[in-house]
């Protein structure tokens, strides 16, 4: 397990600190943080994965969402501390052996993105979505992704790509693959 | 925004807690969900010198119903009453409260525990507790109480919850066969504080008349207010428009909103009329057995 990866701040500028031990998107995961680090600073500055963006940080928009043992929640609402030996999935952790998951084709297809600034929090609360009901209407879309806000598409083409995804999971479940 | 500096603890029992509760003497919070406290502290609001994590504790993540009540543990999530046959089937103003908090990333974190003892009184489940009944069982450095609702929320933020207490476990009297209940919001847009909600819970005898009613309001004073007199109206009565009308009146007499981004006092004032007529009717509908 590789801890402090990125070197810690001198003590003199800083609080207290908590050694954190994550699995991120498979990989065993650590770093010595200040006790208040929230996780989406944790995962953008301490692990360089700065695919998880950070938007509002006022628990409003959504663009930091990642899974937490499973669960989507806003990562800038949630202490790294907090995910002490749990399970983070992010935006990175998406593609597989270098094919895109259901939901990153159905963004492209459907063209579910103008700016991409929501997209990696917006994917990610699809997956968690999908993950509960692999066929959700319409409705049940739209209030899952109720906490996630993109400024630009009027979300109709997100809608659309969500709805690609769950054809497109429903296929493949459907040709004996889990 | 990064919250200020704190010491972190990450008990593994309630008896722990207590103890790094008190040993702190008000100096440190407690973290459930963190949905709220997070940002608060984010804001500056709050600066606890320390944070007693309670989700490492085991056992407090339940919904449970025995002989006498229903039983919901602390760090219970919100989205948890919206995943429960059970709430939804029997205790349907939680599901219609549950469904309305924030949006379903928050409900991932948030806490029953966290949303009732926070004492905001723009937060859906207080009104939900007094029109239920409820009480609440906390633990501190002296054993355990049990508060009810009713006296739990004393001014805005402000609980009978000492700082070296910990709420642990949600009492709700077990529901009846002839009993209903709804929680009505408005809201400005989905995921918002409510504008106005309004909680209301009745139980109907063999006779179909009103034997017990509870009515209560979100956003609209200090506290989630509880409207005695209404409820007192109700009793004995006909579930009917007529009853609905007076008791609805009564409410709207103990809500002193205040006008804000959200709306002006007089549109919140006739709100509590509306919701209050809205959440009764309901509550009868479900009590016969309709949805």
């Amino acid at each position: 397990m590789v801890l402090a990866e990125m070197p810690s701040p001198s003590d003199e500028e800083s609080g207290p600190f908590a050694s954190v031990h994550v699995t991120v998107n498979g990989k065993a995961r650590g770093a010595t943080v200040e006790t208040r680090t929230l996780l989406v600073h944790f995962l953008r500055e301490n692990l360089g994965l700065t695919g998880t963006h950070i938007g509002c940080d006022t628990t409003n928009c959504g663009a930091c969402t990642v899974l937490l043992d499973g669960r989507a929640v806003k990562s800038c609402t949630v202490l790294a501390v907090q995910a002490e030996g749990r399970d983070v999935q992010t935006v990175e952790g998406l593609e597989t052996d270098g094919k895109l998951h259901p939901v990153q084709e159905g963004f492209i297809e459907e063209h579910g993105l103008q700016c991409g600034f929501c997209t990696p929090g917006m994917m990610m609360c699809s997956v968690a979505l999908l993950q509960k009901n692999p066929h959700p209407t319409e409705e049940q879309i739209r209030r899952a992704i109720s906490g996630n806000l993109c400024r630009c598409t009027g979300y109709v083409n997100i809608v659309k790509a969500i709805q690609h995804a769950a054809n497109k999971m429903d296929g493949r479940s459907a040709g004996g693959r889990a | 925004m990064i919250p200020p500096r704190f010491e972190y603890f990450a008990p593994s029992s309630i008896d722990e807690a207590v103890q790094l509760l008190d040993r702190f003497g008000g100096e440190a919070k407690v973290l459930a969900g963190g949905q709220s406290l997070l940002p608060v502290m984010k804001l500056r609001l709050a600066e606890p010198k320390a944070l007693i994590d309670i989700n490492r504790i085991p056992a407090l993540s339940y919904i449970r119903e025995d002989g006498e009540a229903l039983r919901i543990g602390a760090i219970t999530r919100t989205n948890d009453l919206n995943d429960s046959k059970l709430i939804h089937n029997r205790y349907p103003i939680l599901s219609d409260a549950a469904h309305e908090i924030a949006d379903p990333l928050v409900r991932n974190l948030g806490t029953v525990g966290g949303n009732v003892s926070h004492g905001d009184p723009a937060n859906d489940l207080p009104a939900c507790m007094l029109a239920l009944g409820a009480h609440f069982v906390v633990q501190g450095p002296k054993g355990t109480r049990t508060i009810p609702a009713h006296a739990f929320y004393q001014d805005t933020f402000v609980t009978a919850l000492e700082s070296n207490e910990i709420l642990t476990e949600i009492e709700i009297p077990k529901a009846r066969s002839d009993q209903g209940n709804a929680y009505m919001k408005l809201e400005k847009r989905v995921g918002d504080f409510p504008i106005v909600g309004v909680a209301a819970n009745l139980v109907l005898n063999a006779k179909g008349t009103i034997e017990s009613a509870g009515l209560a309001l979100t956003a609209v004073g200090p506290t989630a207010l509880k409207a005695v007199e209404a409820e007192r109206s109700l009793v004995g009565k006909a579930p009917e428009t007529a009853a609905y009308e007076k008791a609805a009146e009564l409410a709207q007499g103990i809500a002193s909103p205040v006008g804000d981004l959200r709306g002006p006092a007089d549109y919140k004032l006739a709100m509590v009329r509306v919701l209050a007529l809205r959440a009764l009717h309901q509550a009868a509908s479900r009590a016969r057995g309709g949805a």
